[in-house]
């Protein structure tokens, strides 16, 4: 009889308890505000007891997570001063001991590693589930070994100087063809002015007898 | 009405009709002198040189800031006529004397030699900075081959804590533009040291450069092709990907909305004039140089009108679609403004998402002012204004480095308008140093600094190479405020003191009659009456008036820069402190070696003729005096 009215005196007063533990400004707890309608636009969902519980369920499974050796359980996430903004309170107990709250630092900590995880499960980034008081973790800076523009730079410039070079080439070739041209303009004229009244064949270097003047010599 | 001024040995110096015609016949089968492929090359190229940045990134800003619609008018007008009448001028002088500006001026008069000096100098002095700011394009194209700019996001500081502190403070842009690409020192004094890699950067814009311009127009015709064009296919894909974006359309109705109050305003005009002088690059020497490639009997004075509305034409396109994408991104940011207050209010209020927006944000302050007027002081909201968004008018660098890549970042797929913004800029630029390169060139070869022998690609080449060594002055810390004392001093006053002689030496020393005859020689016809009326009184007259105002405005005004200064108390605001003292003395190298290379010239080659008179008229004469003390006066000054 006395161990019924206790169980009932402490069914009546558990949640009365939780109500005290978990308070607004609570040492020990932390404000959340979710901005559905920011993140999802017209995908909004609304936010009702169900996902209440999923709140809960995935800060247990936040804190199992970090805290291996324990096993947390929904019921140790208790949540209160829900508003209209979709802000709510929440303090996290020891799975031991019902009445004991987990210290901030250890709830920040779980929530840190976790954090990921639990933005998925609500389809919402590190904006819209805010946790005041847990700055969002600074994504590392992805560091490439050489800088990308360096590697544009490389390939414009190889390009420009094989450019430049081969327009040098090429006007050199020009002159080096153009004066070649000259000077064998240069040898017929040369030529022609040595070999008299012969036709005009430079290559012939043989003296062609059939055009010499012996005629003279053979008046008979 | 026809003043004349004496000109002996005037036909001796020219050649005449027929010689020009011979010529003509003869330079068709001999490549003694270079000529343009075909009249697109030449086209391309004049509208290249006059088509630049500033038609990007400095009318649109005047356009908007002196009344916008109402802008065009005083714009067009002196674009009829100032504009037109000084192109025709040139045109016609360099396809009838067929000599480059040095050459040109010399043969008009032989003391009119320092007009071309003048603007041979002009042209290197900006070609020096203006290759700096093509090196800054190019650093920005280079960095836009990635999935997130550089510019979009703040980097982390060095134990990864937080964001680094100048750029939480100012934004991701300017940073990026101040720090990462110009490193830039607090003050002109401070140098900072050369910053290596806009020094690569630097090397790789003349490089381009040279190889564009290595064998003279032979190479620039070809390369203009693209140059020139690009630029046009680039806006247009802007214009269209600008107007689906939203708040364009406010942007274009806030540029062309007319007010008409602006008109009384003399410096609308001043500014309009200005903006059309420096817009046609007229006085650099390089448009005569580019004429005088052309044949003899090329219509000059349908070129003239041509690129003259083909320039008008981009201004005001190139404006339009500059402020579509203004328009996107101030209503961008009245929207973030509008909708951090909006966030402050709900979470002070606690009131569900979706219950205050834009549409009802007013009356909800109003009704919350008047219930909680504490909390809502508490909270600071700030004033989100539009029209204050989109009159932050911005114009030069700051434009294109700061605004637009800013706007950029939050355009769908940023890297390709990143990449494709940036090409066109280097575009426009490169097609306009092709010009400024020319007026350089051209007056050294006819100075004879490099032997006759040297073929054309070492002049080029040792000329880019030494332009690139003395262009490291702008690329080091404090280069910046370098290429801005360049701009303002070395490229306004001198151009039009050049030009207002170009125009005094044409029709008053050359002769307007012998200048009319020549053109009906040239194109068929006499140049008609609104030509005479502008070349011989309202031209010169619009020049005197923009330089004396220009020149009193110069003067009299204390002159301040803008400095970038992490420490300073309004930090993101740019810190206005005075020059030190010994920039004076480089404003009057800038300004005042070419400018008194006008008179200059005059005088030095004025001496030995005055001395041979001075002889012969016999030393103790009356007369003789003012002589003996001018020839005392010249001997201590050579």
């Amino acid at each position: 009889m006395l161990v019924r009215i206790l169980v009932l005196l402490y069914l009546a007063g558990a949640p009365a308890l939780a109500q005290t533990l978990c308070q607004p400004n609570a040492s020990n707890g932390y404000r959340v505000r979710i901005s559905i309608k920011t993140a999802l636009g017209n995908q909004a969902y609304e936010w009702n007891e169900n996902e209440m519980f999923l709140f809960r369920a995935t800060m247990a499974f936040a804190m199992r997570r970090c805290y291996k050796t324990e096993t947390y359980n929904v019921d140790n996430i208790i949540v209160c001063n829900q508003t209209l903004r979709v802000s709510f309170w929440f303090v996290v107990t020891s799975p031991e001991n019902s009445t004991m709250l987990i210290p901030k630092a250890d709830v920040e900590k779980a929530v840190s590693m976790s954090r990921h995880r639990i933005n998925n499960a609500f389809l919402l980034t590190d904006r819209t589930l805010e946790f005041l008081g847990i700055h969002p973790t600074l994504a590392e800076p992805v560091n490439p070994d050489t800088p990308p523009w360096l590697i544009v730079f490389g390939v414009v410039i190889g390009a420009v100087f094989a450019g430049i070079i081969a327009l040098l080439v090429s006007s050199l070739l020009q002159k080096r063809r153009k004066e070649k041209g000259m000077m064998e303009d240069g040898q017929d004229e040369e030529d022609m002015q040595v070999k008299g009244v012969e036709n005009g064949n430079v290559l012939d270097g043989i003296y062609n007898r059939g055009f010499t003047d012996d005629d003279r010599f053979t008046k008979l | 009405m026809r003043l004349q001024l004496p000109n002996p040995g005037l036909e001796d110096r020219i050649l005449s009709h027929e010689e020009l015609d011979k010529l003509e016949t003869e330079e068709a089968g001999r490549g003694d002198r270079p000529k343009w492929d075909n009249k697109t090359q030449y086209m391309l190229t004049c509208v290249g040189f006059c088509v630049g940045l500033g038609n990007v990134w400095r009318f649109p800003y005047l356009c908007q800031s002196h009344g916008g619609g109402a802008f065009m008018i005083p714009f067009l007008i002196l674009l009829v006529l100032e504009g037109v009448p000084l192109l025709h001028l040139e045109f016609a002088i360099g396809q009838r004397l067929r000599k480059g500006s040095l050459g040109v001026w010399s043969t008009i008069h032989p003391y009119l030699a320092g007009v071309g000096i003048a603007s041979m100098f002009v042209s290197l002095m900006i070609s020096l900075y203006y290759n700096t700011i093509m090196a800054w394009v190019m650093w920005y194209l280079f960095n836009s081959f990635q999935e997130t700019l550089p510019w979009s996001q703040c980097p982390l500081n060095y134990n990864l804590t937080g964001l680094v502190s100048e750029c939480e403070q100012s934004s991701p842009v300017d940073y990026f533009w101040y720090r990462e690409t110009l490193n830039t020192t607090p003050d002109i004094g401070a140098n900072g040291g050369l910053q290596w890699w806009m020094v690569l950067c630097l090397v790789s814009a003349w490089a381009v450069l040279y190889i564009c311009i290595i064998r003279g127009i032979e190479t620039t015709g070809k390369a203009v092709y693209v140059t020139s064009t690009l630029p046009y296919v680039v806006l247009s894909i802007f214009l269209i990907r600008g107007l689906t974006l939203k708040g364009s359309l406010s942007g274009v109705v806030f540029l062309f909305t007319p007010n008409l109050t602006e008109l009384t305003n003399p410096t609308t005009w001043l500014d309009a004039g200005a903006q059309v002088f420096y817009s046609f690059s007229i006085a650099f020497g390089g448009l005569i140089s580019f004429s005088s490639y052309n044949s003899v009997h090329n219509n000059c004075e349908q070129d003239a009108v041509i690129i003259s509305a083909v320039n008008g034409f981009t201004s005001v396109y190139a404006a339009t679609v500059i402020y579509t994408i203004i328009g996107f991104r101030a209503t961008e940011r009245f929207d973030n403004c509008l909708g951090g207050n909006i966030l402050a209010l709900l979470n002070t209020f606690d009131l569900p998402e979706g219950n205050v927006t834009e549409s009802n944000y007013d009356q909800v302050l109003q009704s919350l002012n008047g219930t909680y007027p504490e909390v809502i002081q508490g909270l600071n909201l700030k004033t989100c204004d539009l029209n204050t968004f989109l009159s932050e008018g911005v114009e030069g660098t700051g434009l294109a480095f700061i605004v637009f890549t800013e706007a950029i970042t939050k355009m769908p797929a940023s890297p390709v308008w990143s990449v494709l913004f940036f090409i066109m800029l280097f575009c426009l630029g490169l097609s306009s140093m092709f010009g400024n390169i020319e007026g350089v060139l051209v007056p050294l070869q006819d100075l004879g600094v490099f032997p006759k022998s040297w073929p054309k690609e070492s002049t080029t080449g040792i000329t880019c190479v030494l332009c690139c060594i003395v262009g490291l002055i702008f690329v080091q810390g404090s280069g910046n405020y370098w290429l801005s004392l360049f701009d303002s001093f070395a490229g306004s006053i001198p151009l039009l003191i050049i030009a207002f002689c170009e125009m005094v030496g044409v029709v008053y020393l050359y002769g307007i009659d012998r200048f009319n005859d020549d053109i009906e020689f040239m194109i068929g016809h006499k140049p008609n009456f609104f030509w005479q009326i502008t070349w011989r009184f309202l031209s010169p007259a619009i020049m005197l008036v923009i330089f004396v105002f220009y020149f009193i405005t110069k003067v009299t005004e204390t002159l301040l820069y803008k400095t970038w200064n992490p420490e300073s108390e309004n930090f993101p605001t740019l810190e206005e402190k005075p020059y030190p003292a010994w920039i004076y003395v480089i404003i009057f190298i800038l300004a005042g070696i070419p400018s008194l290379a006008v008179p200059g010239t005059a005088l030095f080659r004025c001496t030995p003729v005055c001395i041979k008179n001075c002889n012969a008229a016999g030393f103790f004469t009356l007369n003789s005096f003012p002589c003996v003390f001018f020839i005392y006066f010249t001997r201590q000054v050579s």
